[in-house]
């Protein structure tokens, strides 16, 4: 027995980055925002203080902050001919869970997409001719210029840490000479970059590549947000990935959003309460809110005016696939739009190891590097190279964190005596450079529900079909010795490269960068969203974060997927509030 | 001495003038007068159940004087339960005088020694302001004193022997501003309530005067602001600053001074707090007698605990990040002579008081799990022994006390 509850003007499906962000705008704007969140409420101070953050044990070996992969959990092949299997422990991306989701557990690097990731399709067309077969890139149908005032508020209320190499079109020496134009400085500098960090700039010049400051989420120094939250200096622990900060560091919907918005009457938030599915109305016209169910197994429906999808990508998509809220994508013929444009990353690199001088790896931070962009997008003609797209190459020092940390050259065996003398003497004398790589969607990876499993609900999971496309192995084939050239450059005595070869492997980590599934665009026919992140179908249904990536570029998502929703949630209040339906017409 | 008799003179007049004009005018004017002063005085504070998510003015928070539970009376205009059937005299008695409606003397958890200071236009106006509230039928818990103390004539004697109605006078030789200040911080914020040392019946004492008092095992840190004072080192702004934003360069309002700055001073006038500042300014303090240098060993000990657990957030030097996270070598609460905060917070974490302008919500963990009381005391002795201004050694059976006490207080 499903219990109605009394209506409210706009539902959150899930509590991280996007929800932070579209609560705290909507909320500001006068309307009655709930917030329902899967998992519990986190706060520094409870969950991840200073006393207890760097726990490995907890956090990293026993996926402290993620999704519980009982509680729901994806399936996975290769390909359409096998069959898929669930994931019952996580292993190459790991979903967050609970308030402010992944934003909990990130790095903090925060870049922005070139102005070309946001025209993909005639950017590349325009310039190389059509497209190969299979490949289903698309245009995001918003420019990276509407986007830029989005953009410099996230920035803003993260207090990103970097330098600006475009500065309203000219070119600043320091910054990244390749990224679009900004239109303000960084609001925090750079972080205090260390030895490997210097050898990395200094080799990377050497190729004649421009090398920048990675733009953190950690702070550079103390700094009070537009919201007057409080970011405080970052000690340099190296315990970001995978962990909270427990010193206020690191932004996060906890530490730049959210206590802000407690305070404000017209906001709820409901935690261990997962939707189930999400309602329309009998002429299929509109959503009418969602069903969710709490731990004690009760179901509710809570109305809405407007719903608000800002789930884990892959959640969003599983939503919409179990509401049958537009149509499924169907891989056999290109037709259908949900599901479609599933994309990952290609992450290769080599290790530096050093003979005399100490990399001090464990004086990190998650955004903590020097990378370079002549690579990434656009920035190099691929004329005759047979791939599009590219990727940054960065020295990061992001952790040595003992249980998860100890690089050896290679010729070491994987255990032992001998392994524990090598990791001894290499522990404190490696340095990284790794290539951060672009995925461009193909008809054959899309997600769509799998036939066989199901979650503790019996709703059926989620089918990731993926593999590495011609196109991925290309480009990691041409930027990895771009990375080795590099770290050979950086004066150690070893190098040792990880290429990325063979299909995609979903046991060991590579990075939580799953995008597409509810792409944005310019045509029904083709995307789930239009250029405000709105549903073609639902004109009262707005979908955030990276599944509305129509292909993954080759960065960190964050960066994007804020502006993406300060974009959308503007749209919103100054376009829908005054016109409920749809913003553009197909 | 002429300007401050013509400004009451003049104020006098139009009072008289607005009673006899625009009664409606007065009546709003004068509820927004007492709505102030009522914020001033933090009524809230104690007469809202906060533990208990108790409405406010509704009363029922459970106050603990040490010699037992007192619960706060409902102050909304309920009939049965509030003040709904009080007259304004009746109310001015029990501010000036510590007298109920019934006649019966109030306990003096409630600051009337303080509130006398206000005159009888600015009572009425607390008056007026109360009861425009909603009433709410909220039943006051009974006191828990023991005998002979729950006989509420006890009181009386203390009353003879330790309050004054007095009326606040200015000193003509002091800037409206400065007098501004004193008026405040003895009279409606009744700042000494905490930061004066008590005798062991309970009442403020004068030469105890804003030099730090001991209530509910929080130790109210001296803010004697003049030279030798124990805020010395903060300037005007600093003070304006706490009291505005609860954030100032030295520390932030935690626990119960949060709750008056989030309640009380964060909504006052900056013109107030910059008076309060320059009265605090004015308080000199004699020097407090050198402390010798500890046990080489405990020192050693603590600072090796300190880089463990302290310096990530409150930097190696302990100059801490102003704003943020305090600086340790300059505070008022480490190099208090009574050290109860200090083991109170090492103990149970402590939060900064999130604010209107900053609602980051700032905390430090507690670390009774993590360190010994050995571990505590050694800490304290070495932050104590080597800041700007030494004070004495900390013992681990102080420490031991305090986790006993926080024990207790959980259950």
């Amino acid at each position: 027995m499903t219990k109605q509850l009394p209506g409210v003007d706009v539902v959150l499906v899930g509590f991280g980055w996007t929800g932070a962000i579209y609560a705290e705008k909507l909320t500001d704007a006068g309307l009655d925002v709930l917030a329902l969140e899967r998992g519990p409420w986190r706060d520094t101070t409870k969950d991840f203080a200073t006393t207890f953050a760097q726990d490995e044990l907890r956090y990293y070996w026993r996926h402290g902050m993620f999704q519980e992969a009982s509680q729901s959990t994806v399936t996975f092949r290769n390909n359409s001919a096998q069959t898929a299997l669930p994931m019952r422990s996580w292993g190459s991306f790991l979903p967050g869970n609970g308030v402010g989701g992944s934003g909990v557990h990130w790095n903090g690097q925060t870049y922005r997409f070139l102005p070309s990731d946001f025209v993909a399709k005639s950017h590349n067309e325009e310039r190389y001719g059509p497209l190969p077969e299979g490949m289903t890139v698309q245009d995001y149908g918003v420019t990276y210029d509407e986007l830029e005032p989005h953009f410099d508020y996230f920035e803003k209320i993260c207090g990103i840490c970097g330098k600006a190499g475009n500065l309203n079109g000219d070119i600043v020496a320091g910054g990244n000479p390749f990224e679009g134009p900004r239109s303000d400085e960084y609001p925090n500098p750079p972080m205090e970059m260390t030895f490997s960090q210097d050898r990395f700039e200094a080799a990377a010049r050497n190729v004649g590549l421009n090398p920048f400051p990675v733009p953190s989420a950690n702070m550079s120094r103390a700094y009070v947000n537009p919201l007057g939250l409080q970011l405080a200096p970052c000690t340099y622990c190296g315990f970001c990935e995978k962990h909270g900060c427990g010193n206020y560091s690191k932004s996060s919907p906890q530490t730049t959003i959210i206590p802000a918005l407690m305070k404000r009457s017209n906001f709820a938030l409901r935690t261990d309460s997962e939707v189930l599915s999400i309602e329309k109305s009998a002429d299929g016209s509109r959503t009418t809110g969602v069903t969710y169910v709490d731990t004690s197994g009760e179901t509710f429906f809570q109305p809405a005016e407007i719903v608000v999808l800002c789930a884990y990508p892959l959640e969003n998509t599983r939503l919409m696939l179990l509401s049958q809220i537009g149509e499924p994508y169907d891989p056999s013929t290109g037709e259908g739009v949900v599901g479609k444009n599933y994309c990952y990353q290609v992450m290769s690199g080599a290790t530096v190891f050093f003979e005399e001088e100490y990399t001090n790896g464990f004086v990190g931070a998650g955004a903590l590097g020097m990378a370079a962009d002549d690579y990434n997008g656009d920035n190099f003609d691929h004329t005759g190279l047979g791939f599009i797209g590219g990727g940054y190459i960065a020295c990061y020092t992001t952790n040595a964190r003992p249980i998860e940390s100890h690089p050896v050259p290679e010729g070491v065996p994987g255990w032992g005596s001998e392994w524990k003398q090598a990791v001894q003497a290499n522990f404190l004398k490696t340095a990284s450079v790794g290539v951060h790589g672009a995925s461009m969607a193909h008809r054959s990876n899309y997600l769509d529900l799998d036939p066989t499993y199901t979650d503790r609900h019996g709703r059926p999971l989620l089918r990731m079909t993926f593999d590495f496309t011609l196109n991925d192995r290309r480009l990691s084939a041409h930027l990895t010795p771009v990375a080795e050239e590099i770290a050979r450059g950086m004066g150690g005595r070893d190098v040792v490269v990880a290429e990325r070869k063979g299909s995609y492997d979903s046991v060991p980590y590579q990075t939580t960068h799953n995008t597409g599934g509810t792409i944005m665009g310019t045509d029904p026919k083709t995307s789930v969203c239009n250029r405000y992140c709105q549903s073609w179908d639902l004109p009262n249904l707005f979908v955030a974060g990276a599944g509305l990536f129509p292909q993954n570029a080759g960065y960190n998502p964050t960066g994007t997927v804020g502006a993406l929703a300060y974009w959308s949630v503007d749209a919103i209040i100054n376009k829908y509030l005054g016109q409920p339906g749809p913003l553009v017409q197909p | 001495m002429k300007a401050p008799a013509l400004i009451s003179a003049i104020g006098g007049l139009a009072a008289l003038m607005a009673t006899a004009s625009t009664a409606q005018e007065l009546s709003s004017s004068q509820i927004e007068r007492g709505r102030y002063l009522t914020i001033a005085g933090d009524c809230q504070a104690c007469h809202t159940d906060i533990e208990n998510n108790g409405l406010p003015f509704t009363g029922g928070r459970a106050l603990g004087t040490p010699f037992g539970t007192i619960y706060s009376p409902n102050l909304t205009p309920d009939d049965e339960t509030g003040l709904g059937r009080w007259t304004r005299e009746e109310f001015h008695d029990a501010l000036n005088e510590g007298i109920d409606d019934e006649g019966q003397h109030l306990y003096p958890a409630m600051p009337y020694p303080n509130y006398t200071l206000m005159s009888r236009e600015e009572t009425d106006a607390i008056f007026a302001y109360l009861q425009s509230l909603e009433p709410v039928h909220a039943e006051t818990p009974e006191n828990d004193l023991p005998f002979p103390l729950n006989i509420r004539m006890s009181v009386s004697g203390w009353k003879l022997l330790f309050f004054e109605d007095e009326e606040f006078v200015p000193d003509p030789d002091r800037s409206e501003e400065w007098n501004r200040g004193r008026f405040l911080v003895d009279g409606p914020l009744h700042c000494g309530a905490c930061h004066s040392g008590k005798n062991l019946l309970g009442a403020s004492q004068d030469d105890e005067y804003l030099r730090g008092g001991l209530l509910e095992n929080w130790f109210a840190p001296n803010i004697r602001a003049g030279a030798g004072g124990g805020i010395a080192h903060w300037d005007t702004d600093d003070i304006v600053e706490f009291l505005k934003y609860g954030r100032a360069e030295h520390t932030a309002p935690m626990q119960r001074m949060g709750e008056v700055v989030s309640i009380s001073t964060q909504h006052l006038r900056e013109e107030d707090l910059r008076a309060v500042a320059t009265y605090l300014k004015s308080l000199e303090d004699e020097l407090r007698e050198e402390e010798d240098t500890p046990d080489p060993v405990r020192l050693e000990t603590g600072a090796g605990l300190y880089f463990d657990n302290c310096a990530a957030c409150h930097a190696a030097d302990q100059s801490g990040v102003p704003y943020f996270f305090a600086p340790l070598s300059s505070s008022n609460k480490v190099h208090a002579e009574d050290p109860s905060t200090a083991i109170r917070i090492i103990l149970g974490g402590a939060r900064a008081q999130p604010t209107d302008t900053i609602p980051s919500m700032l905390a430090m963990p507690p670390f009774s799990w993590k360190l010994s009381d050995e571990q505590i005391a050694d800490l304290l002795t070495y932050l104590r022994g080597t800041g700007d201004r030494r004070a004495g050694p900390v013992s681990a059976a102080q420490v031991t006390e305090m986790r006993e006490y926080l024990a207790e207080e959980e259950h």
